[in-house]
């Protein structure tokens, strides 16, 4: 049953993929609204089956790369749906649900973990911490996108050579806006979800903070997103620069979330979560 | 089978001198449908003046005549010999016309290809017709027709998508940098024709302030006062490149006046603010390495006239489709107007029928007066239910045949079958005779 939810989720999620990337190429409103809708139903079928999971598991559905990655996918496309209500940007949907629809076909590939749940993980705490950590992981995954749409226009505009590329995306002050506000917007739930995490930490094993090296490397990441952040605020650095540093930053993010829990052990890893 | 007909010429046929001559002002517009109206030949008429094109659109039985007698109009009206212009005249008939005017609607034969005034201009046109009761049937549904393909071409094609001058790609190129022009600064250096007409642009399309600095601050002063703007002194230009979104030069200045350390020096103290440097001059007044600064994008005269080639390559791109599109609806016309023909004879068809149904009631009046209203209306229903359901096949039969080479026959046998040629009706007649195929 549940796993009926998770297909449905990612088949609507892909031909939703599908039309966004057809809407950017035909450049039709109604191609845009039938891509939104569909990927608005893939969203509702992929938090029934989070919600399922949830249930069944005791515990937040997020404790193996499996889980993670359509928990991630889950919360860009959330993050996507209330911008998106907000700025009306119609391009924006054809770089968020490819991103989306990308982690979650990782996700259906990937073999889950069937092994008990350990009782630590039954947490108030661990749905806290995972759930503002991933919020802010998918708006700084939106600004790493509008960075790219950015430095995508800026070149054209820059070496007065013009792709099709030129009349679809929006202007570059838009794309420096949602790129700005996305960072100031996610850098303090990234800041929460690590603060929630060291309290976590403590209940369940009486320290806030032990040199794992997921701690290490968020830490190097939330200094990164916060030097962008000075940089803007003081320097006023914008356009090409800010670009190029939130999409290393995202880089440093991803690495951290995926990287790290498979490579370097400790006990945020994915092993150590099963219980092994 | 009446015949439209367009005779006419315009920037690609004919020189501007010529079309000075023949382009009226909108008042004549009046006096050449008048004069139309008083040829007898041409049965409703149709006559668009802009400065690009003079064109006389028309439906006439006599084709041959109608075109004799409405060039001679034009040799009136412009007061030159028609030797002297015949051969810069164009002329189409039929569906050449109908694809002509609609293609011109759609701007598609414009100098310009996609400018959206000639739309404008033939509705004015067309209402100047209906006004002087010159538009009947055919006309009617051809202009509709026309506004319509003018439509559909403007929202399926990009043909006016991009922006085909330098001003307009100024500010379009402006939007994409800034998205939207409010509340931006403009900094107008040195004062040429374009210079100033970019500026105008810009400040139509919403930017806040502008200032303007000239070598001669006298001249500053002028010109700012044209744009309601305020003038510096041309060793103030640093200080107003600190606050300024947009930067418009063209001086004649024969070296550069705003140089890449100069840009760099201002650059932090802006804050990073993006700066869009328009450099309308020759010899270049904005040194080219500006544009390799961030958040600096400079343009000069060629990368705009680049930027429209392109825009124009783009309209030619959407023309193809657009002409695509005035065929498909060409096709659609010239469908209907061959229903035409077969009309009078629908019509005396449902004449006779309504006369013989006029004749019966007459007769059995006695015995229907003293049914009560109801029922009486119930009985005439009934009738004419009855009628419209015999009549209904051989209708659709012979609107099917229409455009078929067969269909006179096919319309001859109905009149005999039905005897609709006989009595007193001179339209009957006419319709017979005036059915050549088309």
């Amino acid at each position: 049953m549940t796993s009926m939810w998770f297909i449905l989720a990612l088949c609507f999620e892909l031909i939703a993929t599908a039309g966004f990337i057809v809407f950017i190429v035909k450049q039709q409103k109604w191609m845009f609204s039938v891509s939104y809708w569909l990927l608005v139903v893939g969203f509702v079928f992929h938090t029934i089956f989070l919600g399922c999971r949830y249930y069944s598991l005791g515990a937040a559905p997020v404790l193996d790369l499996k889980s993670a990655l359509s928990f991630f996918s889950w919360s860009i496309i959330g993050v996507y749906l209330v911008i998106q209500a907000r700025f009306k940007l119609r391009v924006l949907g054809s770089f968020v649900a490819p991103l989306a629809a990308f982690f979650m076909t990782i996700s259906s590939a990937v073999p889950g973990t069937v092994t008990p749940v350990k009782p630590i993980f039954k947490s108030l705490w661990l749905t806290l911490h995972v759930g503002t950590i991933f919020v802010g992981n998918a708006l700084l995954a939106i600004s790493c996108l509008a960075a790219v749409m950015y430095l995508i226009q800026e070149r054209q505009i820059k070496r007065k050579r013009f792709s099709t590329f030129y009349g679809r995306l929006p202007s570059l002050a838009t794309l420096d806006n949602i790129n700005y506000y996305a960072i100031l917007y996610g850098f303090p739930f990234l800041t929460a979800g690590m603060i929630i995490g060291s309290i976590y930490a403590q209940f369940a094993m009486g320290v806030y903070w032990q040199w794992d090296p997921k701690e290490v490397w968020s830490l190097v990441c939330w200094l990164s997103y916060a030097a962008l952040i000075h940089e803007r605020l003081a320097v006023g650095w914008q356009g090409r620069k800010a670009a190029i540093m939130s999409i290393v930053c995202f880089s440093l993010l991803i690495f951290t979330f995926l990287g790290v829990s498979l490579l370097m052990g400790g006990y945020h890893s994915f092993g150590n979560m099963g219980g092994r | 089978m009446p015949r439209i007909i367009n005779i006419g010429l315009n920037h690609e046929t004919a020189p501007v001198a010529l079309r000075e001559c023949l382009a009226v002002e909108s008042r004549n517009v009046q006096k050449a449908l008048g004069l139309m109206r008083s040829l007898d030949v041409v049965r409703e008429g149709f006559f668009l003046s802009t400065c690009n094109r003079v064109e006389a659109l028309f439906v006439a039985e006599e084709a041959e005549e109608a075109k004799r007698a409405v060039v001679s109009l034009l040799s009136k009206m412009g007061s030159i010999p028609v030797d002297d212009f015949s051969s810069c005249l164009y002329t189409y008939e039929n569906m050449d016309a109908v694809t002509h005017i609609f293609s011109v609607a759609s701007s598609l034969d414009s100098m310009i290809i996609g400018e959206p005034q000639i739309l404008g201009q033939i509705k004015e046109a067309y209402l100047q017709s209906t006004r002087e009761k010159m538009s009947g049937v055919i006309l009617n549904r051809l202009m509709h027709k026309a506004f319509h393909v003018a439509k559909r071409v403007r929202s399926e094609t990009d043909i006016c998508g991009a922006a085909v001058s330098i001003s307009y790609a100024a500010v379009e190129l402006a939007r994409k940098i800034f998205h939207t022009l409010e509340g931006k600064k403009v900094l107008l250096v040195g004062a040429g024709e374009m210079a100033e007409l970019a500026a105008r642009h810009l400040l139509t399309n919403g930017v806040s302030s502008m200032t303007v600095v000239n070598r001669t601050f006298e001249r500053a002063v002028e010109v700012a006062e044209r744009f309601r703007a305020s003038p510096a002194s041309f060793d103030e230009i640093e200080d107003q490149l600190l606050v300024a979104d947009i930067v418009v030069s063209s001086t004649a200045s024969p070296e550069c006046i705003i140089t890449r350390e100069m840009v760099k020096k201002v650059l932090r103290k802006r804050r990073n603010r993006p700066l869009f440097l328009i450099d309308i001059a020759v010899p270049r007044d904005v040194q080219p390495e500006v544009n390799e600064l961030n958040n600096v994008y400079l343009y000069d005269i060629d990368d705009l006239k680049g930027v429209i080639e392109l825009n124009m390559a783009q309209r030619q791109d959407a023309a193809v489709k657009a002409h695509r599109i005035v065929q498909e609806e060409v096709m659609k016309f010239e469908k209907w107007l061959k229903t035409l023909a077969v009309v009078p004879t629908i019509v005396s068809l449902r004449n006779k029928v309504e006369a013989i149904i006029q004749a019966e009631f007459g007769k059995s009046r006695s015995a229907l007066d003293q049914l009560t209203p109801t029922h009486r209306k119930a009985v005439d229903v009934l009738i004419r239910s009855i009628v419209e359901k015999v009549l209904n096949d051989p209708i659709l039969f012979l609107k099917g045949k229409a455009g078929r080479s067969t269909l006179n026959d096919y319309l001859d046998t109905t009149r005999k079958l039905f005897s609709l040629d006989e009595g007193d009706e001179s339209s009957r007649t006419e319709t017979l005779t005036g059915n050549g195929p088309c």
